[in-house]
Parts: structure tokens; C-alpha cells; sequence
């Protein structure tokens, strides 16, 4: 029996007792046999399945609760309304987050850094203002801010990283100074694994008064946040990479600076009063949720949330960490074979090189192996740049990935050592 | 290993990507042309070398999957002492052998080496590879048409 059937959501099991097997069982996508191989799905960086209580949920929505939220005075709008908020005190919890109204309702990450670089940014931000962010960020933690920099005549400045794909926190130290207005580095690096040490980061902004922002796009499904803690002023993370669906996420903000900031787009939801000469702005959270939301979509990540939940982040960690380990040591052993990334703090998250072929050939062998992996610059391009690599290959595991994916994975890879070594044969 | 993958990773492609031919910069290139792929990060430039209408000489420069470097090597193998004019037929003979289900007997035989690559066609994400140095040609062959057009 699966674990989601236990009603007991907030006190996981031992992980002695966790029963993998049975949550892969859980995520009806992974039972299909691509070219009559089994799926080992290793592209859990870019996005995750969904369990079968996320799809039961948004499907349940649609069947019976739909109705838009905040708007209709009868029943079926005051549930709908109600499964929303609900959501909301959900992610609260799930992050530790000190207050509901904290939390926003995004698209997703890429929303969620927009907002904060044209909402909070922009107009604070005054020519050679800098902005710090590190040499390991995703595109949209880039380019936003880019923008930014373009609409303002703000700086971008780049925290280095040394070869292990670590931050280099004396450099740093260095960049810090009066002319920075914000930093904004990932919580856990979608193309290295790398987990930097936010915390430290954090404190060294804050005594300079500098606010932070965390990219939490991959940190969020792999470890336990706590953002009382972090004490991080923005956050972020997507649905969709939380075993939730696509097209909704969350952006949490301290409450003094989201009351600050002027809304990120108008309509409707996010006033409280309209005339043709000028509105009143909705308070928090609804002040940055114009228009209708995606109401499915957060009740399928609320579920999401529910089911981590139930199986615990501790136990996600632990088992991650445990299949981490079995790659990196398969994956060292396979001839030719260089791994991009060796952070001593790392999550299930592998990107390599190899000498034979070039990840995209790799890639495309690998699928007809039934293993699925992601070949490219990964949204970093400048970090491949960093490594002096055009792209790399790269496995990312979920708590639902087991040893035989990644055996199927090595031997997928040596495979691929035999067709360009030329030792096929006819 | 499955037919496909045969096809598609026949020896002449593993050879060309790993030892590709012509792979340097051209002296004195009447054009010169990058190709570049944002999907996956393959990059080259293409150089030619055109007197009286024909291309003399036809050499690239790049990085990218094995798919990509043996269609450059074959293609500036095959195009170098060919008219500019041929040089389109050729382009359009390649573009109907990577993107139809069952190219005509005579465009094959046309293409002749040149085929290897049509195992791109059961691999839609990796046609743009085999293409990415025929563009480039034929931008270049593009860019010829319009100093002609212009010097008329
Ligand atoms: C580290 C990181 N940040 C941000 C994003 C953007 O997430 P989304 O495309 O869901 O907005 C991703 C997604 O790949 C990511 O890995």
C-alpha cells in the first residue's frame, strides 16, 4: 500500500521503514516502456512526474469544485475560494514561512524573479547601483536582472565559483559594498548540484542591509526549508519541479518589503477600488495577483506539498544522497567519463562530460535506451562557458528513482563508449 | 543497438565527427558564416572560397555533436569545385533527404555519400544538427545572389 494513504501528513516514517518501491508505484508515468525498455527518467532537474494524488486533485477540482475564487457569493465559489487559501497556509507551513500573506501565487519561478527585479528593483535602483548575483544562475535569474540593469544603469556583478562548482566566498565578501542593492543566487544549482552555503551568504548581505533573494526552483523538492531560519527576504520555487504542475509557483516575501513595493501587473483581484482616475491597490498577497489564477494548479501543488509531506524531506534528503553516491561512483567508474561539479555540498543532481561523444549524441542514444536524461547548456550558458565546455549531459535524480535507473543509465553510457570507439561490429 | 541508431551513427558519421575534414580557417574567405544551434550549444563557422561563380574552397571551424561535425566535413568535402548554382540544387536535394519520409531513388543517388545522414529523419530533434552547416551555406549562397543582384 502506498504511503499517501496515511492520513498522519506531518509525521513521516523512520526511513528504515519508508517503502520506496511502493512510492515509485505512486507516479503512474514511470510504469511506461519507451523502445520496450523500461523509463528510467533522470531529467528530474527540468521537471518531476506527479504523483497520482496531484492528478487526482486537479482532477477532483475540475469535477467538482470549480468556480473562480474571491468573487462569487455562492457555495461552489466559497469552495473553490476556500481550497485556494488553503493552499496558501499550506506552502506557509511547507517553508516555514512566518506569515500567509507572504506567499504569492506565481506562474512559476521565472515569474516569480521578474516581479521582484520590475516590482521591487527598478525603481530603487540608480545608475552603477550593482547587483549581485552568482556565476551558477539559471537563466531566469540572469536575465531579469539584466533588464533591470538596462532600464536603471545598475551593474550586474557575478559572484565567482572555483572548479568544484563552489562559491568563492572571499570573492564575495569583496563584491559586497554600499553600491549593492540586492543579491540573488540559487538555493541548489540546476547544472552542478552544487548547494552553496546561503546561510553564510545571507548574513554577510544582511549586515550591510543588503535584502537577498533565493532561487529555491531546485532546492524546494530536494530538502527541508525553513525560511524563519534563512531569514532570506524573497524566495522562490515552481510547481512543476515539486512533483506539482506546471504553471503555477510561489513567491514569498517579507511582508515590509512587499507592502513597499508597487504591484507587478494590473486587473482585476488586485484592487480594492477602481475609478477612471485612479485605483486603490488590494493588500497583501492580492495586491500581486492580478486576474484569475491558475486555482487548479495550486490545489495539485498543495497536494504535491501534502504527499512530500507525508513521505518527509528528511527521508527525500536521505535517499537522494544515497542514490547520489551510487551515480557518482558508477558514473566515475564508466571509461572516458568526466563529472562537471564536484561541490562537497551536493544534491541528486549530476552533470558530465564524456570523451567519446558530445552530450547531445549521448542524449539521443541514452533515450532509445529507455533512459532519459537532459543534454544542453541547461539555462547556464555562461557556466558552460566557466567550465569550457559547450554543454554538458545531465542525470537528476527523484526520491523515486532507484539503482537499477542508474545501472541502466552506465551501461546505457558505455554503450555509447562502444558505438564511437568504433568496436560495434556490423 | 536498434536499426535507427545504426542508421543514424553509420561508420562514415562516427569517422567525419571524430576526425572531421576541412575543419580549419580558410586564408582570404570570399565568405565567412556562423551557424548556430541555441538548443543544444553546436557552433561553427563556415568558410568559402568563390572565384567566377564556383566555390573553390570550403573549409569550418566549431563545436558541436558528432551529428553536426560530419555534416560539415561531408558537405565541404562534396561542395568544394562545384558551381554556386549546383551548390543550391545540392542544398535543397539535402534539405528533401533529412525532412521526407522517402526520398526519391534519384535525389539518393545524387546525394550519394552525402545519404548517411538521412538517419536523421526517425530523430526529429537531431535534423536540425545534420542541417546547421547547410544553412550556413546557405546564407553564404544567399549573400552571393544579393552582390550580384547589387552590382547589376
Ligand atoms: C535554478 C532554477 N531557477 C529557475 C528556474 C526556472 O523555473 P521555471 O521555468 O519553472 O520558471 C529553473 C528551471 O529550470 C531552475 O532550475
Amino acid at each position: 500500500m502506498s504511503l499517501i494513504d496515511r492520513s498522519a501528513e506531518h509525521s513521516s516514517l523512520p526511513f528504515s521503514k519508508v517503502d520506496w518501491p511502493a512510492i515509485r508505484r505512486d507516479f503512474p508515468l514511470l510504469t511506461q516502456q519507451p523502445y520496450g525498455k523500461p523509463l528510467a527518467y533522470l531529467d528530474n532537474a527540468a521537471t518531476t512526474q506527479k504523483p497520482n494524488i496531484v492528478i487526482d486533485s486537479v482532477a477532483h477540482f475540475y469535477r467538482f469544485d470549480n468556480a473562480n475564487v474571491h468573487r462569487g457569493v455562492y457555495q461552489l465559489s466559497e469552495r473553490a475560494t476556500a481550497a485556494f487559501e488553503a493552499a496558501r497556509d499550506k506552502i506557509k507551513y511547507f517553508l516555514n514561512a512566518p506569515l500567509r500573506e507572504e506567499i504569492i501565487f506565481v506562474r512559476g519561478a521565472t515569474e516569480a524573479i521578474n516581479l521582484v527585479a520590475q516590482s521591487y528593483a527598478r525603481p530603487r535602483l540608480k545608475p552603477f547601483d550593482e547587483i549581485l548575483i552568482s556565476a551558477m544562475e539559471h537563466h531566469s535569474n540572469i536575465v531579469p536582472w539584466q533588464m533591470v540593469c538596462k532600464q536603471t544603469g545598475a551593474q550586474l556583478k557575478v559572484i565567482p565559483i572555483n572548479d568544484n562548482g563552489e562559491i568563492m566566498l572571499d570573492s564575495y565578501r569583496a563584491l559586497l559594498s554600499e553600491k549593492t542593492k540586492i543579491v540573488a543566487i540559487t538555493h541548489l544549482s540546476n547544472a552542478l548540484g552544487s548547494i552553496p552555503p546561503v546561510q553564510k551568504m545571507i548574513t554577510m548581505a544582511h549586515a550591510r542591509e543588503i535584502p537577498v533573494l533565493l532561487d529555491g526552483a531546485q532546492a524546494a523538492a530536494h530538502f527541508k526549508v525553513d525560511l524563519q531560519t534563512l531569514d532570506c527576504d524573497f524566495y522562490t520555487f515552481s510547481g512543476h519541479k515539486i512533483y506539482g504542475p506546471t504553471g503555477v509557483g510561489m513567491l514569498y516575501g517579507k511582508k515590509s518589503y512587499l507592502e513597499a513595493m508597487e504591484p507587478y501587473q494590473g486587473g482585476g483581484e488586485m484592487i480594492s477600488r477602481v475609478s477612471f482616475e485612479s485605483s486603490d491597490y488590494n493588500s497583501l498577497p492580492y495586491k500581486f495577483e492580478a486576474g484569475t489564477p491558475n486555482i487548479a494548479g495550486v490545489v495539485g501543488l498543495a497536494a504535491a506539498l501534502g504527499y512530500i509531506n507525508t513521505i518527509g524531506l528528511d527521508n527525500i534528503r536521505q535517499r537522494e544522497q544515497q542514490l547520489l553516491n551510487y551515480a557518482t561512483q558508477a558514473l566515475e567508474q564508466t571509461a572516458g567519463l568526466r563529472i562537471i561539479g564536484m561541490a562537497k555540498h551536493k544534491a541528486s543532481i549530476i552533470s558530465f562530460v564524456l570523451d567519446s561523444a558530445h552530450p547531445h549524441d549521448i542524449s539521443t542514444i541514452l533515450d532509445q535506451q529507455g533512459v532519459a536524461i537532459r543534454a544542453g547548456h541547461h539555462c547556464a550558458m555562461p557556466l558552460m562557458t566557466r567550465f569550457n565546455v559547450p554543454a554538458t549531459a545531465r542525470a537528476s535524480f527523484s526520491f523515486y528513482n532507484n539503482e537499477s535507473d542508474i545501472e541502466q543509465l552506465v551501461q546505457s553510457l558505455q554503450l555509447v563508449n562502444q558505438i564511437f570507439s568504433g568496436k560495434m561490429g556490423e | 543497438m536498434n536499426d535507427e541508431l545504426r542508421a543514424l551513427y553509420q561508420e562514415v558519421i562516427i569517422d567525419h565527427g571524430r576526425h572531421p575534414r576541412n575543419f580549419k580557417k580558410l586564408d582570404h574567405p570570399s565568405y565567412t558564416q556562423e551557424g548556430y544551434n541555441p538548443l543544444c550549444g553546436d557552433r561553427l563557422t563556415l568558410y568559402l572560397r568563390i572565384a567566377d561563380n564556383k566555390i573553390i574552397d570550403a573549409s569550418f571551424e566549431g563545436q558541436g555533436c558528432a551529428i553536426s561535425m560530419a555534416a560539415s566535413s561531408l558537405m565541404t568535402e562534396r561542395i568544394k569545385n562545384m558551381p554556386v548554382t549546383e551548390a543550391r540544387q545540392l542544398f535543397d536535394a539535402f534539405q528533401n533527404l533529412v525532412t521526407q519520409p522517402d526520398p526519391p531513388k534519384k535525389i539518393r543517388e545524387y546525394l550519394g555519400k552525402l545519404t548517411v545522414l538521412g538517419g536523421v529523419r526517425d530523430f526529429p530533434v537531431r535534423i536540425k544538427c545534420a542541417t546547421l552547416p547547410w544553412h550556413a551555406l546557405n546564407a553564404c549562397l544567399n549573400n552571393i545572389t544579393k552582390q550580384i543582384v547589387s552590382t547589376e
